[in-house]
């Protein structure tokens, strides 16, 4: 309590202002830059990264102008609004100039020199080379301006601070532009630059401490902040770890949100239909040769300790049973076995034994679409069962998934199907 | 000799076919692929029974194409859809729309709900002839004679529930429906009418019979076309 009164008198009115400084251009000075040609080689490759990148993820709303921003973000430390990065002289970034934008990409500071909230992944994107974050910024400077304003965020107290920001760059952030591992292949460098850098994959796939950094740059899987989603690791074999699939696999389930095993759901099905379906063959390789890496090996496991089933749990499970019967059979098979490409299986599926269950309940409540891509473009989807069957159906049946066919995990309760349920949008 | 070889080639071929072709248990069709959206708003057996989910069978295709991308793009507003086609593309909801729009469903058999004869008759003169004094267009002006919609853009008002069309006027009367739409003639036009001229239409086109199908396009009154130009646009819709 102490502590935050200290930073208090340091600069509360001092909200900062996060990217949308050009809200209100504070250097009178600048001019407005001239507008950059679309059709320029830099400008194109700008565009490619800027997918890479997938900017436009934060900075367009639902069914928005592309780039203008308006999104707002709810993390545990306010409500976050992306700001318009359309070249727009009053709203956007029109009077920025490249060194503008790198301040900001590399360093994460505005342009009025305040330090922007690392909800903008400054943390990943200083990783990022000037030459691409100089194309990124002709390809922004080259799109048409759209005069669109957006409201300002409403960050809580005390975090409207610059001061306790400034402490928490100290210990949390890092600059620096990639460098590569020379004992590596240049393909796995390229994928550790996409993956840790402009691909941010570590935004989501790590877990946060409670002043909202991330760990280090292990992909060890994290919930997402505001989302009701589970980010999983990337490295352990027990979620969604790699180091046992083919890079083509990888490749493919990135590229065009199934495989014949797995499917991409949620928060990263929208991933691969904004940003990851665009990249080039040799990114998509380079990307799944790094992940692979990562990827620990299940190696010999302990056998499992089977020892017999409380007959209290048995009897939970059983109640599972039915409901899966009637709902799930048809698609994902008697045993779980789903189809291959199409329904994903049960049986074996880390999505679904993984500690956290957030995943599958969701799937199950709200059910929904793989991206549609080049690669899987009438994809077959899930029904939403959120007013089909009652919550505690839903805990029956995602335990007895959970506990069926070999996999082994939880059980689940009502309460916890209840606590899943949440308005993303 | 040869014959039997023959034969049996045959029949070893066959089943190398068989082989090849055993049915998957999950047939390659758009049926198929529209599980999630036939969980609700009902197959064959239970068109338009449930009284939440408005039957989509048999409206027209650019009508359900364009809900289908204000669902998607938050212009119109409910979570469930909105997650459901968060990544489908613009064609692939085409294709969609264009599946339920080509589907006959029989319709379920009209509601029986009483009104008072001024109540019908109060609701029968705003079907027909609206009310020009407070600027309330006919709704057959635009929805059809026989109330079942104009292709391509503008639906029918019967075969639906009782509870959807009173959520629905709900919806426009407190802004609800479309999100910054502008015009949004429906809301307008909801806004002129009473609570009671509300209540008396949503009981009365449920115990409508439907006749047939949507009406066959054609020009609507330049005045009601400016009026609900939003709804009459459908860019990127091809037959």
């Amino acid at each position: 309590m102490k502590s935050s009164n200290k930073f208090k008198f340091v600069g509360k009115r001092q909200i900062a202002v996060f990217a949308a400084s050009a809200l209100l251009p504070l250097s009178s000075i600048a001019a407005s830059q001239p507008p950059a040609d679309p059709d320029t080689e830099q400008a194109q490759r700008g565009a490619y990264l800027a997918r890479a990148g997938n900017c436009m993820g934060c900075h367009t709303t639902r069914g928005g102008k592309p780039y203008a921003g308006g999104r707002v973000l709810k993390t545990p430390f306010g409500e976050f609004v992306s700001p318009n990065i359309t070249p727009d002289n009053e709203t956007g970034i029109g009077r920025w100039g490249e060194e503008d934008f790198w301040q900001a990409l590399h360093y994460g500071k505005g342009r009025d020199g305040s330090y922007l909230y690392p909800v903008f992944p400054y943390t990943e994107y200083t990783k990022v080379t000037r030459q691409d974050a100089d194309a990124i910024f002709a390809y922004l400077r080259s799109l048409s301006p759209i005069a669109q304003s957006n409201p300002p965020h409403k960050i809580s107290a005390p975090y409207d601070n610059q001061f306790l920001l400034f402490l928490w760059r100290t210990w949390y952030f890092k600059e620096g532009v990639y460098e590569p591992d020379g004992s590596q292949s240049d393909e796995w460098n390229r994928g550790n630059y996409l993956v840790q850098g402009l691909g941010h994959c570590n935004a989501c796939h790590t877990p946060r401490n409670v002043w909202g950094a991330s760990q280090d740059d292990k992909l060890a899987g994290g919930e997402i902040m505001g989302t009701y989603w589970y980010a999983p690791s990337l490295i352990s074999p027990r979620e969604a770890g790699m180091g046992e699939w083919s890079v083509d696999e990888i490749a493919k389930l990135l590229s065009t949100g199934v495989t014949d095993h797995a499917v991409t759901s949620g928060p990263m099905a929208t991933i691969v239909r904004q940003s990851l379906q665009y990249l080039s063959k040799e990114d998509m390789r380079a990307m799944a040769v790094y992940l692979q890496s990562l990827g620990e090996k299940r190696g010999e496991e302990a056998p499992k300790k089977t020892s017999p089933m409380p007959e209290r749990v048995s009897k939970y499970l059983a109640l599972g049973k039915p409901v899966y019967e009637k709902h799930c059979q048809e698609c994902h098979g008697k045993s779980g076995e789903g189809v291959p490409g199409i329904y994903p299986p049960l049986a074996g599926n880390r999505n679904v034994t993984m500690t956290s269950s957030h995943n599958t309940i969701r799937s199950v409540l709200y059910g929904g679409f793989p991206p549609v891509t080049a690669g899987n473009p009438r994809p077959y989807g899930m029904p939403p069962f959120q007013h089909i069957i009652r919550d505690n159906e839903i805990a029956w049946v995602v335990s007895y998934i959970r506990n069926t066919w070999g996999n082994l995990g939880s059980l689940v309760s009502p309460e916890e199907v209840d606590a899943s349920r949440g308005n993303e949008f | 000799m040869k014959f039997i070889i023959f034969i049996l080639l045959w029949i070893a071929s066959g089943l190398a076919n068989a082989q090849e072709l055993a049915p998957s248990r999950i047939s390659d069709t758009l049926e198929q692929r529209v599980k999630p959206c036939t969980i609700c708003h009902g197959d064959e057996d239970r068109a338009g029974r449930d009284a939440y989910y408005p039957r989509i069978a048999g409206k027209p295709a650019g009508y359900l194409f364009n809900q289908l991308r204000n669902f998607r793009d938050g212009r119109r507003y409910y979570q469930a859809m909105a997650i459901l086609l968060e990544n489908l593309s613009d064609e692939y909801l085409l294709e969609i729309a264009h599946y339920f729009s080509s589907l006959k469903y029989p319709y379920p058999e009209p509601a029986a709900i009483a009104l008072s004869p001024e109540e019908t008759q109060a609701v029968e003169t705003l079907i027909h002839s609206g009310d020009p004094d407070r600027d309330i267009p006919a709704c057959s002006a635009c929805h059809g004679q026989a109330l079942t919609g104009t292709k391509p853009f503008i639906p029918s008002l019967l075969g639906l529930p009782h509870a959807y069309l009173a959520a629905q006027f709900g919806g426009w009367r407190n802004g609800g429906v479309m999100r910054g739409q502008t015009p949004d003639c429906m809301s307008e036009i909801a806004k002129k009418m009473t609570q009671e001229e509300v209540n008396a239409l949503a009981m009365w086109l449920p115990t409508q019979p439907v006749t047939g199908e949507p009406a066959e396009a054609e020009k609507l009154a330049p005045e009601l076309a400016q009026r609900c130009h939003t709804i009459l646009s459908g860019e990127g819709f091809t037959q």
